[in-house]
């Protein structure tokens, strides 16, 4: 025990002692959860919109401007020529045409129909999609005000037809920035704990400092546990930071207890620190380290359910995210901070990320020798 | 009791492709209390033979004991009473001069006041600066708190890695002087060094080549061990001087040695005809006969 709280304490010394630690340490929390949820935003906006009116009717004109006046668009052509409005989606200044044909009012009026073009740039899918459905509803929405101005319903319609309400639980205002700030702070605690750790030690055997260590009696454990435990404080200082970040800019504030948070953080960090050690035993620079981190980190992002759902990820890449301890944090994380669930509900990724801990950590004592 | 006992011991590096062999059937002894030099150029085995001693390697063939004590079986009781200074600098260089000081003998669970009588000598020098972080340090200075860092605990056995290797010729000096009183206190010291003329300050010197010992005796049995004439020529022209006494018969080696360069003799040639044969060469020089030093017997052992 006596060998153990004087590593630590040179640990410690060391940490404080490195300005750049303690800036990654506290900046980088602050600009990810103030910078990124802002710029990670699903909704698609300024959506560049051109249209080739070639009826300059009433009725385009007030479709037009309906469409403008819903805020996602921004019109950037209003011509009538098809060819000219081609050439800017061919130089990216228009996203989306529509082509409202030169008989539109008459047909409208007279034949009760109309029919509309929509010439859609997919370079960007997910801008495509949604910009087209949204446009496709805000088409809709002027059909139905056309018709409501020209037929006067009876009380009971006389088709039946089926409306939806719906209402969204645990997070009633849509708003993304309360489930992307958690699992922003999920990244973050996965960051500090494998990258620090990996690098540290491996600092460590490129200055030789571990060579020197190597010929003391100092035990195997409590070496790693020397390393293990700053790195654990540091993670939970950052997170905690983290959540104050949260709750101060946007106001989030878990439903479900800290408690409960902080131990599933616990208990994942010491898996993350475990890769960290991992990856020290295989790397024997800081080069390699950060390399075989940033890989895992990608993957870990990418298939962490952060950005896109595991739901609708094909199988087997549904099956790589069971590897992956960052999903279940995600997963937990969303469900204390927005539902307010409780222990029971997560025994299971805890029990999981116990499993990770056990298993990362076991692996990287067994492959740490302290003589080749 | 012997200190250090080394038997037979053989180490390669590489997988089955690209074999390097380091050591090569390496045996030697090393009494308590001896200062044991280990002399040979870059690459001859010298920090392998130094790493499996200290328990940090393992050899593939061959035994050895450090203090009685077998380095495969014993190798945590070693750890305890061995003192390693690597060659290259390898102390936490955001930690000052005091905290590395303190670090290592709190993890040996001693402390320096405990055993400042030990380092007394070499700590005083750094005391000054105890507050500097060691990175900070200079060449000389960080040796010494590296030697200070490898005292802390006692050790009977100290190995020093090359510890003069890229420092200046007055603390090298210094260095010596200091190993030679650490002797006083009973340490074994091994110590491996590229530079010969380091040789004759060692009780004892093993040669090293290629992972082969090529003698191990005393200095000055190494130099009696000889038994060859060495003349010291010098000319104006040295470069001009040393590729005509590499062309005659009459020598067995000749090489730049300091502002002369030697010349040594075949047992059937003397010196009155290597002079003949200078002076054909119609260049004015300056001969005469030298005592043979433990370096020129480096050099002919190296070339066999």
């Amino acid at each position: 025990m006596r060998t153990l709280k004087f590593l630590l304490q040179k640990e410690f010394r060391q940490i404080f002692r490195d300005p750049s630690i303690l800036r990654i340490i506290f900046i980088m929390p602050v600009i990810q959860l103030i910078v990124l949820p802002w710029a990670a935003d699903y909704e698609i906006k300024n959506i560049k919109l051109a249209v080739i009116d070639h009826d300059r009717s009433d009725y385009s004109r007030s479709l037009t401007n309906k469409i403008t006046a819903s805020g996602y668009f921004i019109l950037t052509d209003y011509t009538s020529s098809f060819e000219q409005t081609l050439g800017e989606i061919e130089h990216d200044k228009a996203d989306i045409i529509l082509e409202i044909p030169a008989s539109f009012e008459k047909d409208l009026v007279k034949e009760s129909e109309s029919k509309l073009f929509m010439a859609v740039n997919a370079i960007n899918g997910v801008k495509a999609g949604l910009g087209s459905s949204y446009l496709r509803s805000i088409i809709q929405d002027y059909n139905r005000e056309v018709r409501t101005e020209w037929i006067q319903f009876p009380r009971f319609s006389p088709e039946t037809s089926i409306e939806v309400t719906n209402s969204n639980w645990f997070n009633p205002s849509m708003n993304y920035k309360v489930f992307m700030v958690p699992g922003i702070l999920v990244l973050l605690l996965t960051m500090v704990g494998s990258n620090l750790t990996a690098i540290n030690i491996v600092k460590e055997k490129e200055i030789g400092t571990i060579e020197q260590i190597n010929v003391t009696p100092v035990k195997k454990f409590h070496f790693i546990l020397g390393k293990l435990i700053p790195f654990w404080v540091l993670g939970l200082l950052v997170f905690t930071i983290g959540f104050g970040i949260a709750w101060i800019v946007y106001g989030i504030y878990p439903a479900g207890s800290f408690l409960t948070i902080y131990l599933f953080a616990a208990v994942y960090l010491l898996a993350v620190l475990g890769l960290g050690l991992l990856i020290s035993t295989y790397a024997n620079n800081q080069q390699q380290a950060m390399l075989i981190s940033f890989f895992l980190m990608m993957i870990f992002v990418l298939m962490g359910g952060l950005y896109t759902s595991i739901d609708s990820m094909p199988g087997w890449a549904q099956a790589i995210t069971k590897a992956n301890p960052v999903s279940y944090f995600i997963e937990v994380i969303r469900m204390v901070v927005l539902k307010g669930s409780g222990l029971a509900d997560i025994k299971y990724q805890l029990l999981t990320i116990l499993g990770f801990a056990v298993l990362l950590n076991g692996w990287a004592v067994v492959n740490y020798h302290k003589r080749s | 009791m012997k200190s250090v006992v080394v038997n037979n011991i053989s180490k390669r590096y590489g997988s089955k492709k690209a074999v390097t062999t380091a050591l090569r059937g390496i045996s030697f002894e090393v009494d308590k209390g001896e200062l044991f030099g280990i002399i040979g150029p870059d690459g001859a085995g010298k920090t392998s033979l130094f790493r499996i001693l200290t328990t940090l390697l393992l050899a593939e063939e061959g035994t050895a004991t450090v203090d009685g004590l077998d380095v495969v079986k014993a190798y945590k009781a070693i750890r305890q009473r061995v003192g390693y200074m690597p060659g290259r600098f390898s102390l936490y260089q955001d930690l000052t001069v005091k905290e590395n000081l303190d670090f290592f003998a709190t993890i040996f669970n001693t402390s320096v006041e405990e055993n400042y009588d030990l380092i007394k000598d070499i700590y005083s020098q750094i005391e000054p600066f105890k507050d500097r972080k060691a990175g900070k340090l200079s060449g000389g200075m960080k040796q010494k708190l590296a030697l200070s860092c490898a005292l802390i605990h006692r050790p009977s056995v100290l190995f020093l890695d090359e510890p003069t290797t890229g420092v200046d010729a007055v603390s090298r000096k210094e260095f010596w002087e200091m190993l030679r009183k650490l002797k006083e206190q009973q340490i074994t010291i091994l110590v491996s060094t590229p530079y010969m003329d380091e040789a004759s300050l060692c009780d004892k010197v093993a040669l090293i080549q290629s992972g082969k010992i090529l003698s191990i005796d005393t200095p000055e049995g190494v130099v009696r061990s000889f038994g060859k004439k060495i003349i010291a020529v010098k000319s104006s022209n040295m470069l001009n001087l040393l590729a005509d006494l590499k062309k005659t018969e009459l020598l067995e080696d000749a090489y730049p040695f300091g502002e002369y360069h030697h010349a040594v003799l075949k047992n059937e040639s003397n010196e009155h005809e290597l002079k003949n044969y200078l002076q054909q060469k119609g260049y004015p020089f300056e001969i005469k006969g030298t005592d043979p030093n433990i370096e020129d017997c480096f050099m002919a052992l190296m070339k066999n």
